[in-house]
């Protein structure tokens, strides 16, 4: 496809093998040191191992994938489908010295097979056929959202729904119901919040609070969190909103890292690093799930006349989580399609623009920047409400950043787009225990392929608000 | 006063340190407009490289410990430079010319990966190292306290000076200086006057991540312990050095990295250390609200 | 024909460092009426608007709008915001600003943003979906449809603003500015783009405002067919100052007109 004008000298074997080959010693450089040389602490002080295999087999993959993919470049497609599969093959039999490897090999191959097919795709598709998405996706979004709600509310009664997985499933909601929040705030709003998890924080540490201070129940508790959270929106964000992009990020990334140390610090409140433990969880309208509750009060399985099952507690928190994102959908959906929602996208496409039309942009972005700080905070409880016990680890940066992944890899602005990035960010490393050492890893290598694949996010579609009416007939 | 001055010397080194890592910042933001998220990555990295290289140089002895220095500050910087040239040509330059925000994506993706990279390929725990330059100069001698000036601080201070001389000359004297400054501009009139764009902005990361390996190989040299985590908090706080200087100026990026370090060990000195962070990020906050282009940083005009 | 005087300026400069990019500059637009600011590039016009719109606040010089005998807005002491929703200036761009990625029928809804957000109530009324903030929906998009057919982009009402031809990019934004229902229009170069049947379209387009809504419009052009066929008053400024008002007949031939156009020694007409 881009062969050049010189390949046609040199065949083109050679000149693949030979980018190949560049491309290896980067990668020998790359990871020679980082890899072949392991700084071991001793007792006599630093000592060096060596694991030249590791390197050899890494720079040879490299090799390999490079040359697949300049061939591919020089149109040998069906060579290079098979090659693919093969490379892939062959990797889940040949023993690796590490599973990471392994893990490379195969996924790499299946990577060059995967573009050499859809070379074989492409043309085959049409330009009609291409544009029918953006005419599909009228029907499709509504279609896809049902059938995500239905499946979600049908998940407990799955016959291989057990208890890791609805407590995983908790937890994605949980990161669902962040990512519409912050959806709000960079993908309506455009406001870039890299420091987003202080809300999340602000939520679940009000809960834990109020619980263990005053002992209030996590219906109480709830309402207050979200109002927190807001409270400190609108009080994070007057000062920083004039900021223009970039410096809004870094000072809300800021403000983010400063709650935590706050929290790490303040002792005497929050037990610090020790983090508080005991959180309640949420009571069926006041009626508890304990096997023997106590005195005066009946508990859930004896009002349903249910035999007592830990799962109750489980599947109810699901729920209760479940409710909750769904409600925030129904509330952004709607708020989307109206002033202030259409007032938050025109902020983000031209801000002098909205001034001249008698916008006031500190109002408009201080809305968008505490509601979405209320979703944060109502998210934050449920996770104390889950967790029982929250400590300032769980709200470092990372969090920040792997709730802005979600929102910007499934597509600014799109709901379902964030139900699909929460699925693949939080729920599939979950689910792939085995690889814990590699999980971060994959995670970060992820978000980079998948942003250069796509760009603009998994499900870019963006629908109009409001569609003009026909025409009515005016009366006479 | 002595401990005042203990102060100064501990935070100008650190700000020395923060400097360099910020001076990368700034230069990819000038030229592309984007926050380079895995900067601080990159100085951990060639912090790394440089332990690696005094773990094989160590036993080898010999050559003095001039020689040794200078043939790990090269490697650290020569390696260094080549994970810069990787990550953009990688997760940056395929998204060139795409919404911001994906690059931004991109960038805390790569910085993720390679966290848990140098974790899993050197470990997680901490590695620490004997002292290669030891001893000191006394400069003054209090009742309580005597302030001293390490050698490692001076080599600290010489090298950033030396650097930011080096560099200065490069940006202003040089046809690649002067091809970087004509991307910062404008790339699509500076590709139609011949320049390499690719070329310079893939030139720009890698300078930036070879001063990134220097401020790497210093704070070996200076703590002597390091971890696969440094790079993350030292990589905001540069990062605020060079807002605190304003973006894209290479001096206010200097600026930016002794006031932070100047911030931080006074803080740290006269109040508390677990809030040292705190004080710098405030102080950030409080410049960006009444001068939001930074110390050094041209004001932002708005064009109608 | 033309009505009450709308909107005074009275010595205003604006100064940026040393340079002084308006100079005690006095003039005044009416009801009903096309006011043009023309002159070479570089002679101050965007920013007079930009004074007028709130983008500076201007060095010297006090901005008064009157709308029918009211008391008058004093536009140098407001913020930007203000000035276009309480005192009803709205105005479009040299270069144009839309909302690209929204809709045709979104960047009309938007610019109606104060009276959909009042019906609104908080948006409470809005999320509830009471009648009132349904029939306020209703009547907006009504408004924006009445402004679609004039402009003639009812069929693509539903289409991204930002990938409209060029100049119906340039009319869109015009039918936006309308929507806000302002009492006096300032067009920043309306004709920069168009061709020569389109700024035909142009013409008849402003004129038919000057005569339904009959509110002011404020003009800055460079092209000579709109300036000359249309406004009723022209404000010709060099170097950030007037050199001469007047109707268009008296501008052709004023001599200062002619000399800041085209240099000293011409005395040929300006280019018509």
């Amino acid at each position: 496809m881009t062969t050049a004008a010189t390949d046609r000298e040199t065949p083109p074997f050679a000149a693949a093998a030979r980018e190949a080959a560049l491309t290896a010693a980067v990668a020998l450089a790359l990871t020679g040191p980082m890899i072949g040389l392991h700084a071991a602490s001793q007792a006599t002080g630093l000592v060096i191992e060596t694991r030249w295999p590791e390197v050899a087999i890494a720079v040879a993959l490299v090799f390999l994938g490079r040359f697949l993919l300049a061939l591919l470049g020089r149109a040998f497609v069906w060579p290079v489908l098979a090659a693919g599969l093969a490379v892939a093959g062959g990797g889940l039999f040949v023993p690796f010295p590490n599973a990471l490897l392994k893990a490379v090999c195969v996924a790499g191959g299946l990577i060059v097979a995967l573009r050499a097919a859809l070379m074989l795709v492409r043309p085959r598709m049409t330009a009609a056929a291409r544009a029918k998405p953006a005419l599909a996706a009228r029907w499709v979004a509504p279609a896809a959202g049902a059938a995500m709600t239905a499946f979600a509310l049908l998940l407990p009664v799955m016959p291989f729904a057990d208890r890791q997985l609805l407590d995983l499933a908790t937890l994605v909601v949980i990161y669902i119901l962040l990512g519409w929040g912050l959806n709000i705030v960079v993908g309506l709003a455009g406001l870039l919040d890299l420091g987003y998890v202080a809300f999340y924080a602000v939520g679940a540490y009000s809960f834990a609070l109020l619980a263990q201070y005053f002992a209030f129940s996590f219906w109480e508790a709830l309402p207050l969190a979200g109002l927190f959270a807001a409270m400190f929106g609108v009080l994070l964000g007057f000062p920083v909103l004039r900021l223009r992009g970039d410096y809004l990020a870094i000072v809300t990334l800021g403000f983010g890292e400063m709650i935590r140390i706050v929290l790490t610090n303040w002792v005497a409140l929050t037990r610090g690093p020790n983090g508080i433990s005991g959180i309640p969880k949420p009571s069926f309208f006041g009626a508890p799930f304990a096997r023997s509750p106590p005195e005066g009060t009946e508990a859930f399985h004896q009002i349903f006349d249910l035999a007592f099952s830990p799962m109750h507690r489980v599947i109810f928190l699901y729920y209760v989580a479940l409710t909750l994102a769904l409600l925030a959908n129904v509330f952004i959906l709607r708020i989307r399609t109206l002033p202030i929602g259409r007032a938050w996208e025109a902020l983000r496409e031209d801000e002098i623009a909205c001034r001249a039309l008698g916008l006031n942009p500190t109002s408009i972005k201080l809305s968008a920047f505490s509601l979405g700080a209320m979703f944060g905070g109502i998210a934050g409880c449920v996770f104390a409400a889950r967790q029982s016990f929250i400590s300032p680890e769980s709200f470092s940066f990372i969090e920040s950043a792997i709730i802005l992944a979600i929102v910007v890899l499934g597509g600014m602005g799109s709901q379902i787009g964030v139900v699909c990035a929460a699925v693949l960010l939080i729920g599939l490393p979950e689910w792939f225990r085995e690889l814990q050492d590699y999980r971060m890893l994959a995670f970060g290598g992820l978000m980079v392929m998948i942003m250069v694949w796509r760009p603009r996010g998994l499900l870019s579609h963006r629908d109009p608000t409001v569609r003009l009416p026909a025409a009515r007939e005016t009366p006479p | 006063m002595e401990y005042f001055l203990q102060q100064l010397i501990n935070g100008l080194t650190l700000g020395a340190i923060y400097g360099l890592i910020a001076i990368g910042y700034t230069m990819v933001y000038g030229i592309v407009g984007m926050i380079n998220f895995a900067h601080g990555e990159i100085y951990m990295i060639g912090a790394f490289i440089a332990v690696i290289a005094f773990a094989i140089l160590g036993p080898l002895g010999g050559g003095g410990v001039v020689v040794a220095l200078l043939v790990v500050l090269l490697v650290s910087m020569l390696l260094t430079a080549v994970y810069g040239w990787t990550l953009e040509r990688l997760a940056y330059r395929p998204l060139r010319g795409s919404p911001r925000l994906a690059a931004l994506i991109s960038a805390i993706g790569m910085s993720i990966f390679l966290q848990n990279y140098v974790q899993l390929a050197q470990g997680a725990r901490t590695k620490a190292m004997q002292p290669v330059i030891t001893g000191g100069i006394e400069v003054m001698k209090g009742e309580t306290f005597t302030v001293t000036l390490s050698y490692v601080q001076i080599m600290i201070m010489v090298l950033t000076l030396a650097l930011m001389a080096g560099f200065w000359t490069v940006i202003a004297r040089t046809p690649l200086g002067r091809a970087q400054r004509a991307c910062e501009q404008d790339r699509a009139m500076a590709a139609l006057l011949g320049v390499d764009v690719d070329r310079t902005i893939s030139l720009t990361f890698v300078i930036g991540a070879a001063l990134a390996a220097v401020a790497g190989t210093m704070v070996v040299l200076y703590y002597g312990v390091i971890d696969f985590f440094i790079g993350f908090l030292a990589g905001i706080k540069a990062f605020t050095a060079a807002v605190l200087g304003g973006i894209g100026s290479i001096p206010g990026a200097m600026l930016g990295g002794l006031l932070i370090g100047l911030i931080e060990a006074f803080w740290s000195g006269y109040f508390s250390i677990e809030y040292k962070d705190v004080a710098a990020f405030s102080i950030l906050v409080l410049v960006l609200i009444f001068r939001p282009s930074g110390l050094l940083g041209r004001p932002e005009v708005e064009k109608v | 024909m033309t009505g009450a005087p709308l909107l005074h300026v009275e010595h205003l400069t604006m100064r940026f460092g040393g340079l002084v990019a308006v100079d005690n500059l006095s003039f005044e637009a009416r009801e009903a009426a096309i006011t043009a600011v023309i002159g070479p590039n570089g002679a101050g016009k965007t920013t007079v608007f930009n004074c007028l719109t709130g983008f500076y606040p201007p060095t010297v010089g006090r901005l008064t709008l009157t709308r029918g005998g009211e008391a008058g807005f004093q536009l140098e002491r407001m913020e930007g915001h203000r000035i276009a929703r309480e005192a009803g200036i709205a105005r479009t761009f040299q270069n144009i600003r839309l909302f690209p990625q929204m809709s045709v029928l979104e960047n009309l809804m938007v610019a109606q943003h104060a009276e959909l957000m009042r019906a609104s109530v908080f948006s409470v009324a809005g999320l509830l979906g009471l009648p009132g903030y349904r029939a306020a929906a209703r009547g907006a998009i009504d408004r924006a449809r009445l402004w679609l057919d004039r402009i003639g982009l009812t069929e693509r009402a539903d289409d991204d603003a930002g990938n409209l031809p060029y100049g119906d990019q340039r009319r869109l934004e015009i039918a936006r500015a309308m929507c806000a229902r302002p009492a006096l229009l300032c067009l920043d170069e309306p004709a920069a783009g168009l061709n020569a049947r389109e700024t035909a379209g142009l013409n008849a387009l402003l004129l038919e405002i000057r005569e339904t809504e009959r509110i002011g419009i404020l003009l800055i052009e460079h092209d000579m067919s709109v300036v000359m066929g249309i406004s009723d008053h022209i404000v010709v400024l060099d170097y950030g100052r007037k050199i001469a008002e007047g109707k268009p007949a008296a501008m052709r031939d004023n001599p200062d007109v002619i000399r800041a156009y085209l240099g000293q020694e011409h005395g040929e007409a300006p280019p018509c």
